[in-house]
């Protein structure tokens, strides 16, 4: 079984004990049998206990590894060690604040994914089974419910950055639409006013970041101009 | 006072709408003024004139001149949005710019009907 040594820059800080971050460097031995970033990183957990990360389901389904590839967002557990260039430069994921070394507050994400309440709005009662939909109306949500809410996509827009207080996000308004475009859901209406606002939608300017760096390879970027279709519908 | 965040504001369709349609104007403007341009059989000062003399196309270009501002007034405002925080200065910007291109449109409809 063939061994390799890969090299790591990684981004440290640990409130408690750090005046500022630091880049450190780390190697690690890999076996053949590691091969995603999440095994490198276990490895160096076991070197170095302070190492910070988060982590769970090691598959791309609960989106707890998200980080700052060489400068790239992405998930450690999808990421193929293969195909990445030493150094392997790990940063926190960009535009939030630092817990500690790769771990991010993400409260303001979850802010703005809630504020456009993520769940079904149906006042009538509920069916004795289900509420159905056609096919095609079920088709309707493909590309919009796999969001596991990673953040990937929303740290990696520009106009997150900068307004992550006020504008909804990608990842935010990809749920949105899945609302929006949800047959079952009455509050159509109300989900376009609450985005109809210069910063709370319109901060996208359709740079597609989010579409370059969605682990499940989804699309923020056309979700969104279907929500600014259907406002214009509206409108005229 | 507590700086509560304040969004609703519920103009952004308006002007993103605004952005794309005086856009598809000044490219449509362009293609005009290309074959306008190309199809005088000399480039001179007499020429030139006698070109914007016409009232469709002097119509044609305060129409492009006044898309042409809106479309900047929109961009402009977009990144003081991003970029300048303490709402007197964003507010005093605003204004300046508003300010600015009302003049700049004054200036090109003097220019045009001068002619």
């Amino acid at each position: 079984m063939s061994s390799r040594t890969v090299e790591f820059s990684i981004y440290r800080y640990n409130p408690d004990k750090d005046d500022k971050p630091y880049m450190q460097t780390l190697s690690v031995e890999l076996d053949s049998t590691d091969r995603k970033l999440l095994d490198a990183l276990v490895k160096l957990k076991a070197k170095d206990d302070t190492l910070s990360f988060r982590r769970s389901c090691r598959e791309g389904v609960c989106g707890s590894d998200a980080m700052n590839i060489n400068g790239k967002n992405g998930l450690a557990c999808l990421t193929d060690m293969e195909k990445l260039e030493s150094p392997v430069v790990l940063r926190p994921l960009p535009g939030l604040p630092v817990v500690r070394d790769l771990i991010v507050d993400m409260t303001q994400f979850f802010k703005q994914y809630h504020s456009i309440k993520p769940y079904l709005i149906n006042n009538e009662p509920p069916p004795e089974r289900e509420r159905l939909q056609s096919p095609e109306e079920r088709d309707e949500l493909n590309g919009l419910y796999e969001c596991i809410l990673c953040a990937c996509c929303s740290t990696s827009c520009p106009s997150f950055w900068w307004n992550p207080d006020k504008f909804v996000g990608p990842a935010g308004l990809l749920a949105a639409y899945r609302f929006i475009a949800d047959t079952r859901d009455q509050a159509t209406s109300e989900r376009l006013d609450n985005l109809e606002d210069p910063y709370r939608l319109f901060r996208c300017h359709t740079i597609m970041n989010c579409v370059d760096v969605c682990p499940k390879s989804l699309n923020p970027t056309r979700a969104i101009g279907k929500i600014k279709d259907m406002m214009v519908r509206r409108a005229i | 006072m507590v700086d509560r965040i304040v969004v609703g504001a519920h103009y952004g369709l308006k002007d993103w709408l605004g952005q794309r349609i005086t856009a598809c104007v000044m490219a449509l403007y362009t293609v005009l003024f290309a074959v306008q341009a190309l199809g005088l059989p000399e480039m001179n000062y007499a020429n030139w004139r006698a070109m914007f003399a016409g009232g469709f196309m002097r119509f044609a270009t305060f129409l492009f001149f006044a898309c042409l501002f809106y479309h900047v007034w929109v961009g402009i405002r977009d990144i003081y949005m991003d970029y300048v925080k303490p709402a007197g200065i964003r507010l005093a910007l605003h204004a300046v710019t508003a300010l600015l291109l009302i003049g700049y449109l004054g200036w090109a409809a003097q220019a045009l009907w001068r002619l």
